[in-house]
């Protein structure tokens, strides 16, 4: 077996590892939070009868450790649960399927965070690569402060002053962007433009001060001085023998802003009414709606652990000595 | 190659060339207005200690500065054009093409992402001086006059997958590859063991002359030298200090500085009777993780005398010193030091058994915290062992840094405020401070330049007389042997191959790989290469 396979396999099975760790902190955090879904959901009713009535229905009176077992067996058949809301009065069950609520959200998210990854990772690479090109001039040190202006703002600030700019100044692009299920593509792409504006502008400046940080570094090492005298050119420097070699730090870094994207886009999905995960998440935190949270939570999770191996395995394919070993 | 006779007009002229560089806030003269002038076909040596200018000038005669470095002055002409005066994109031209490099890491100048053969021609195939297709074929004869391995298929390789002699070949061929004019070789042969550089040498010494190419071989190693060039031209400070040619240069010195080069390899020191036993190993083993480093060594170590270990990397003379010193616990067998026995592990040792053994290293700089001063440095074991405090340790740090021929006035520093040399006296005086009888100095001279080299092996001498201190002293370099050991260890792939006294060693007949070793050794000849080559041919040749 290719000792990469080999490799990958390790970091798949530490990141199935991790997931578990994560559902338990998920799981345990959850019992911590103050009042449960039935005393949310009771509110003034609530007596202690009522209470404990809608808390056996639900399952909720038996010991924390089955109620974590329960959820962990259902997840590994692939089953969400179903959501506690909809449950307004004993006996009346129109929950839906926690399945059913996320998915079209999830979607929406990652169509969000896919449009803002598809602008910003090529722009934020070629931004990099060319202010290390071209580092100490002009170019280089407008491109710096701009881009370290952008993420030196909270998103919503950035937000509002685009709305104000290519709303209201400029009527181009919708301040809203309610987006549903039946709407087109392109018509998708029209009313999440800002939204992926705000996020490529606070994404931005990391992945490529990370990029030109990483090329600049390997430019002082010997091999780069070789190329010079063999005759290369800045551009085969820098493309040929430097960027090669700076993939491993780049690629991290990306995939923590992508990360990024999916994880902690809630700011912008308010600003911008944008019906995503992150908005989901917290009005079911609101409403103790347990199965939605910790599907959510695991989630994200999930996204992190994925990109994070997808950073270690294009460092280890990109890292000759891995690739190629003796 | 002294006596070539195809030597053809002038190639390059360099007048009066003063380079500065930028550093503590201010510009510094490196070379001084230097004169060079380099025929077509010739080898010309440029020879001198560190900080001589001798990299800088031989970079300079490309064209090229390294960065933080200015020409402020002088010509460079190359072919009747002034390359002081040329745009960057016009030496680039000539750069891989007309004239070419070969540094002296060469497993850190090969861009570890890209395959040998590509790295090869990429400037013969970008000059168009060959099609791709030729230019590789072309390649892989190159590797085979070399005499590297596996010709068709070594360039297939990454640079990790090779070995540094192999990759130091390889680099030869890249710079060989789009025939130039010039090639600048710098330090090629440095980081190399003896007996891979004298290959790498007849290889690099053959297939320039086979293409008649004019170069210019940068090295502190005067016998490398003489056995690379025509011309030999001494550096000092950035200045020329003579020139002259190889045989009368190495005959005939004129000036004092390189008299005291070349006589620095008659230090010899006789040989001291053995005594009783100090140390003793017997039947050490000891690995790294599952890799075992150590089989079965037993060397004895006599009271007041010095033991030199000599192999190549990777023979196991670091880790004897680790397993003696307790940091690297053996597998097996033991240690007895003044006829009693060293538990294995350091943590297991008495204060009194670790004071008696103290260590010295080869990298003075990384062995000493930056942020101390000399005088905790120093103080720090006397303090630890002896219990010294207040005036009296102050007394004793002012008595050590005169042992070590330095004074008081050296208390207050920083190890950055020091030169090489100062550094490892220094690093010497830390020992001393702890009232050792065993020291073990682990390639202490091996950073060191050649003058400086003598001075620190002298001062280990007097020591050693003065406080009978006993040595072991682990080195690769055989006429540190020669000027300090009364006993020799040789080691090869962690095996004691042979051992005794220095005399004995190096008498005659020798175990095959004692032979090797020591026949790889460069002489001050400058037919001691073609001799050697010739010599070994014939043995394989009647081996076969």
């Amino acid at each position: 077996m290719h000792p990469i396979i080999a490799i990958i396999l390790n970091r798949l099975v530490l990141g199935i590892v991790t997931l578990f760790m994560v559902s338990l902190i998920i799981f345990i955090s959850i019992q911590m939070l103050p009042g449960d879904f039935a005393e949310a959901i009771l509110a003034r009713a609530a007596t202690e009868e009522t209470v404990a009535a809608l808390r056996k229905e639900l399952g909720l009176d038996r010991h924390p450790v089955l109620l974590y077992f329960d959820w962990i067996t259902a997840l590994m058949s692939g089953d969400l649960g179903n959501s506690y809301t909809g449950r307004g009065v004993i006996g009346a069950d129109e929950s839906r399927a926690v399945f059913d609520l996320v998915a079209p959200r999830l979607k929406n998210t990652l169509f969000l965070a896919s449009f803002a990854a598809i602008i910003a990772v090529p722009l934020s690479l070629f931004l990099g690569i060319t202010t290390a090109l071209y580092r100490n001039s002009a170019y280089d040190r407008i491109m710096n402060m701009s881009t370290l202006t952008t993420i030196s703002f909270p998103e919503f600030f950035i937000a509002y002053i685009l709305i104000l700019f290519l709303t209201s100044l400029f009527p181009i692009f919708p301040s809203l962007a309610n987006v549903d299920a039946d709407t087109e593509f392109f018509e998708r792409l029209y009313w999440s433009a800002l939204p992926a504006l705000t996020l490529t502008l606070v994404i931005l400046a990391h992945m490529m001060r990370m990029t030109r940080a990483a090329i600049i570094n390997l430019l002082a090492s010997p091999y780069i001085q070789m190329a010079r005298l063999s005759g290369a050119t800045p551009r085969e420097l820098i493309l040929k023998h430097a960027l090669p070699n700076a993939w491993a730090p780049i690629v991290t870094v990306i995939t923590l802003n992508l990360a990024n994207l999916v994880v902690g886009v809630v700011v912008v999905e308010v600003v911008f009414v944008y019906p995503g995960i992150g908005q989901l998440m917290v009005d079911a935190v609101a409403s103790r709606d347990i199965p939605v949270v910790q599907s959510c939570a695991l989630i994200f999770a999930m996204t992190y652990i994925l990109l994070n191996l997808l950073a270690d395995i294009i460092g280890i394919v990109t890292n000759p000595r891995l690739l190629h070993p003796k | 190659m002294s006596n070539k006779t195809k030597k053809g007009d002038v190639l390059l002229e360099i007048k009066g060339l003063k380079i500065q560089g930028f550093s503590d806030e201010k510009w510094h003269d490196i070379v001084k207005g230097v004169d060079l002038k380099l025929h077509r076909g010739e080898v010309l040596g440029l020879i001198g200690e560190s900080g001589a200018g001798k990299s800088t000038l031989g970079l300079a005669a490309m064209g090229y500065t390294q960065p933080g470095c200015r020409i402020t002055g002088g010509e460079i002409l190359f072919d009747g054009s002034d390359l002081a005066q040329l745009s960057e994109s016009e030496k680039r031209g000539l750069w891989g093409n007309r004239m070419t490099y070969v540094a002296q890491s060469a497993a850190a100048s090969f861009n570890p992402a890209h395959r040998l053969l590509d790295q090869t021609t990429a400037s013969t195939i970008r000059a168009k001086i060959m099609p791709r297709a030729e230019a590789h074929s072309d390649a892989k004869t190159l590797y085979g006059a070399l005499n590297l391995p596996d010709p068709d298929h070594i360039g297939d390789r990454y640079p990790h997958q090779v070995s540094g002699g192999q990759l130091q070949r390889v680099m030869t061929a890249m710079a060989m590859s789009p025939r130039p004019d010039l090639i600048v070789f710098d330090e090629p042969t440095t980081a190399l063991d003896v007996t891979t550089q004298v290959e790498v040498l007849s290889s690099m010494r053959a297939i320039v002359e086979e293409f008649n190419t004019a170069a210019i071989y940068i090295t502190h190693d005067l016998a490398v030298v003489a056995q690379m060039a025509d011309v030999i031209k001494v550096l000092r400070y950035g200045e020329e200090v003579e020139e002259s040619s190889t045989r009368v240069m190495l005959s005939d010195p004129k000036e004092a500085y390189t008299k005291s080069l070349w006589s620095v390899r008659a230090l010899e020191k006789p040989i001291q009777k053995p005594s009783d036993t100090l140390l003793s190993l017997k039947g050490i083993d000891a690995s790294y993780g599952t890799v075992k480093v150590l089989h079965q060594v037993d060397i004895e170590v006599p009271r007041g005398s010095t033991v030199a270990v000599v192999g190549e990397s990777g023979s196991g003379k670091s880790t004897t010193a680790r397993v003696i010193t307790g940091l690297l616990p053996q597998l097996a067998g033991s240690i007895e030091f003044n006829g009693e026995a060293l538990p294995k592990k350091l943590s297991e040792r008495s204060k009194d058994q670790k004071r008696r053994i103290q260590m010295i290293y080869q990298m003075a700089d990384t062995a000493m915290n930056p942020r101390q001063t000399v005088r905790d440095i120093i103080g720090r074991p006397l303090e630890f062992y002896l219990d010294m405090r207040g005036e009296k340790k102050e007394a004793r740090i002012v008595e050590l840094l005169e042992m070590i021929e330095l004074d008081a006035s050296f208390l207050a520093r920083l190890p950055g405020e020091l030169s090489g040399g100062q550094k490892q006296r220094i690093c010497i005086a830390r020992a001393l401070a702890a009232e050792p009888e065993f020291v073990i100095c682990d390639e202490v001279t091996s950073a060191l330049d050649q003058i400086v080299r003598e001075g620190i092996l002298k001062l280990l001498l007097r020591l050693q007389d003065e406080l009978g201190l006993t040595y072991l002293f682990i080195t690769h370099d055989i006429s540190t042997v020669k000027a300090i050991a009364d006993q020799v260890v040789v080691m090869n792939q962690g095996e004691v191959v042979e051992q005794g006294l220095k005399t004995d060693v190096f008498q005659p007949p020798h175990p095959e790989y004692t032979n090797l070793l020591l026949s790889s050794v460069p002489e001050m000849d400058p037919d001691w290469l073609t001799n050697l080559t010739r010599h070994r041919l014939e043995t394989a040749g009647n081996a076969v």
